[in-house]
């Protein structure tokens, strides 16, 4: 993978972001996203054999269907080749990863386009939410909460402070949000980067989830904003990379993936796990025989802290119960053992759901290329590679893969 | 009668008004909400809506509309349970339409007096007229035999002249909301020596549902708010007048809006604030208090002389603020009336002159909107307005002034048995008017 580019990811926090105010559209993203990638490869658009772009909910979002047609309007070379849209709720982005690896590995094309990309700052959150609750089973939408997601997380996150201890999985949660913080405030796309709030930590640890105005055992803090944005990167096969004139350094290495999903239908079984991750996780690191340790940096799907710190115990860097504390200890700081969303992930970076796989792609191909900006954290040379986890619904439709620079 | 046997037929006289679709609204609401408790299934509440223009009722139901949204929206957490048993709304979306649908399908919107001979709660938000207000309420009366409770918005209009003259002995009080009454959190209640008890309890128990604060004020003509608002407003025109001497009115005006938002740390200076009320209002609400005042004068030239120029102010069904004694762009002043060549003149032509006159801003001054958030509030404006007492420079003197004046108004409506206490005088000038400060202080003696 190679040529990656982000949009802003525009919402509350950044200060262009005018709920009154006309905003960019789908088309603008996709546009400026598209060609921000194709303007880093050589031959731009006439080297790219195909396009496939992850989006969930354009269709209600934006009243929008048939995806695969706007590829031309970034490009017009790309007009008349083959493109696809994928759907996987919030796992969207990842599928069109796994999409543009598969057309490699089949050797149908030699470039992908990947993309992904959400404008959902269309409808107030009220609204909202009832169109991301479209990535759980619409027949339990009934006995939901009006905040149909974060209702699920918060049922997980009381789960946890019941069976282990409410304060320390508060406080390895409000320190999940002051590293989102401190990372997106060194990213100048992310929806965080003008976020200048003294003490993160205290903010977030100090304010009581109240369940009459929101859900029971998270606040505000705890979960990932409404946000706008694309990202794109390119999948290229060895000869693709020729093609487009990128030196291997200058990409990363696709070592593995794994592809998971989980019942929609079944509640989860155990709400204190994330099954499925645990599962795909499991699966990447049997198949590449890579172990937690030589992974340098891992980008997880924090829509919400809780779901961030489930993540940490899924990955084995802690056990059931102490993820809290291995991340209230610092340990998945920037400087920390494992340096976890570099960038600020959902909460800090942004959550333009459909898309957020593709930018977690990115932020890994930035970080092991040396592209990171002022994000770019040291990746030690025993610990080369980097990791992506992105999760569709409540642990539904999940893809981790793990990469490595370009030797 | 239960509270909600009294408010299942509800009429709200003047519904189309200001004051009249707000109380409209809340109304609405809460009834809606009785209507939706599992007790109260298969009851029918109905609420009047009654006005003399067929337009202005037209209008209602967009306006109620939008605002129940703005409510369901808030309210979505809530809804959801009071909905449980609907298995056919699902969405947030789906159950915010049928609240709004609920909320909307109790308001009967008619030009019809006659409907209201059958509620047993009156509201009557007409206009500040005592004779228009004892006729139509003595007529609904004489034909209404729910021995029916009456509840009027007055803000300035003796209860107790309505009681007698519409002869509705121990049924009417004084329920005077401000405005907009869908935002304004006070209410102020006055009640007569035959105000029934359960008449006070359920207008306290109303209060409550609606979330506003009651103040109880006397049944003296301008209650509490309007007793201190129609002084305050007389001693800034009468200072403007004064500085007219010396300088042109609207730079005079200007001068007198200025000190009063930036020197006493209020969210609109006095002249902004009468135009939001209207000059009309305003004249209309002094006539009616000026004859129940026995040491002093409720009146003002300066206003009767704009109302014949015909500069009103007032707002527009919008919203939208209308030229007055300043002229708005986006709500905002940006010059002011010259009765003399009837035209406005831009602040731009002498605010640097007047700001210069004014002097330099006493230290420690703080902006109405911070002021609110403060923790400190006392020792900020301690030290704010004991720099301005000090200072020798206009503004602070004409400052300090103004803040001793609304102090003496504010003693005055409890020496005069307006007020019970200093407290409630604050906490209406808190709460109706949003000042970041009481009347009634220490800081300018």
């Amino acid at each position: 993978m190679t040529a990656g580019y982000n949009t802003i990811s525009l919402g509350t926090g950044r200060k262009e972001f005018n709920p009154r105010k006309e905003r960019p559209g789908l088309e603008e993203y996709l546009v400026e996203a598209g060609q921000g990638v194709l303007q880093q490869i050589e031959g731009g658009a006439k080297s790219v054999d195909e396009s496939v772009l992850g989006n969930f909910m354009a269709a209600h979002f934006n009243h929008q269907g048939n995806l695969p047609g706007f590829f031309p309007m970034i490009d017009k070379e790309l007009e008349f080749k083959p493109a696809t849209s994928v759907e996987g709720a919030c796992g969207s982005g990842s599928l069109s990863l796994v999409s543009g690896i598969k057309s490699v590995l089949a050797e149908s094309a030699e470039v992908v386009l990947s993309m992904g990309a959400e404008v959902q700052n269309t409808v107030k959150a009220i609204y909202g939410a009832d169109i991301l609750a479209y990535a759980g089973w619409f027949k339990n939408r009934k006995k939901g909460h009006a905040y149909f997601f974060p209702g699920q997380f918060s049922d997980r996150a009381g789960a946890y402070f019941e069976k282990y201890d409410r304060d320390r999985a508060r406080k390895g949660m409000a320190q999940w949000y002051a590293n989102a913080i401190e990372n997106a405030r060194l990213d100048p796309t992310a929806q965080e980067y003008h976020n200048t709030h003294p003490d993160p930590y205290g903010l977030s640890y100090k304010s009581e989830p109240n369940g009459k105005v929101f859900v029971d055992h998270l606040n505000y803090m705890d979960c990932s904003k409404v946000s706008d944005a694309a990202s794109g990167i390119i999948i290229a096969s060895e000869e693709g990379l020729k093609r487009i004139g990128i030196a291997k350094k200058d990409a990363v290495e696709v070592v593995g993936y794994a592809q998971v999903i989980r019942n929609i239908t079944e509640d989860p079984t155990e709400l204190t796990e994330l099954k499925a991750i645990k599962t795909a996780i499991q699966k990447v690191f049997a198949d590449t025989g890579l172990t937690i340790d030589q992974i340098g940096t891992i980008e997880v799907h924090d829509c919400f802290s809780i779901a961030g710190i489930l993540t940490v115990e899924a990955l084995g860097l802690a056990k059931p119960g102490e993820g809290c504390d291995f991340v209230a200890a610092g340990h998945t700081k920037r400087d920390g053992i494992i340096p976890i969303n570099t960038t600020g992930g959902l909460i800090g970076w942004g959550h333009p759901t459909g898309g957020t796989g593709v930018h977690q792609a990115v932020t890994i191909w930035q970080q092991l290329t040396g592209k990171a900006g002022d994000a770019q954290i040291k990746i030690s040379a025993d610990k080369p590679y980097g990791m992506t986890i992105n999760m569709g619904g409540d642990d539904v439709t999940i893809n981790a893969i793990i990469y490595k620079q370009g030797e | 009668m239960t509270y909600e046997e009294r408010i299942q037929n509800v009429s709200v006289l003047g519904a189309a008004g200001k004051m009249g679709s707000g109380i409209l609204l809340l109304t609405a609401v809460e009834m809606a909400n009785l209507s939706l408790k599992p007790e109260n299934k298969g009851k029918t509440f109905v609420l009047n809506a009654i006005d003399l223009s067929d337009e202005g009722l037209a209008g209602l139901r967009p306006y109620i509309q939008a605002q129940v949204r703005k409510i369901a929206e808030k309210q979505t957490v809530w809804l959801r349970s009071v909905y449980a048993d609907r298995a056919d709304l699902i969405q947030n979306g789906e159950i915010i339409e049928q609240y709004i649908f609920d909320v909307l399908n109790i308001i009967r919107p008619t030009t019809a007096m006659e409907v209201a001979y059958r509620s047993s709660l009156i509201f009557e938000a007409v206009s500040e007229n005592p004779e228009l207000k004892v006729k139509i309420l003595s007529q609904i009366d004489q034909n209404n035999k729910n021995q029916a409770w009456y509840f009027t918005n007055t803000s300035s209009v003796p209860i107790h002249l309505i009681e007698d003259k519409a002869n509705l002995t121990g049924r009417v009080l004084g329920f005077h909301f401000y405005n907009p009454p869908a935002v304004q959190k006070l209410v102020e209640v006055i009640t007569t020596p035959n105000t029934s008890k359960e008449m006070v309890e359920f207008a306290s128990a109303y209060a409550k549902a609606l979330r506003k604060i009651t103040v109880p004020a006397n049944d003296i003509a301008g209650f509490i708010g309007n007793g201190h608002f129609m002084r305050d407003g007389l001693h800034g025109l009468s200072e403007a007048t004064k500085l007219s001497a010396q300088f042109s009115w609207p730079e005079a005006v200007y001068m007198m809006n200025k000190v009063t938002q930036d020197y006493l740390v209020r969210p609109m200076g006095i002249f902004q604030l009468m135009d939001y009320v209207g000059i009309d209002v305003m004249q209309f609400i002094m006539k009616v208090m000026n004859p129940y005042m026995s040491d002093e004068t409720i009146h003002s030239d300066v206003i009767d002389q704009f109302m014949e120029l015909g500069v009103k102010g007032g707002q527009m069904s919008s919203g939208a603020q209308k030229d007055g004694f300043l002229k708005y762009e986006k709500g905002k002043p940006v010059a002011a009336y010259d009765p003399s060549t009837k035209s406005y003149i831009s602040f731009a032509d002498f605010a640097e002159k007047c700001d210069a006159a004014l002097g330099a801003m006493p230290d420690g001054a703080v902006v109405w909107k911070a002021a609110l958030r403060l923790k400190n509030k006392e020792e900020v404006f301690s030290n704010f307005f004991a720099n301005m007492k000090k200072s020798d420079a206009l503004g602070a003197k004409l400052g300090a002034q103004y803040g001793a004046r609304s102090n003496a108004i504010g003693q005055k409506l409890v020496s005069d048995g307006v007020a019970a206490n200093a407290e409630d005088v604050n906490t209406v000038m808190l709460t109706g008017f949003f000042h970041a400060f009481g009347p009634v202080n220490t800081y300018f003696d």
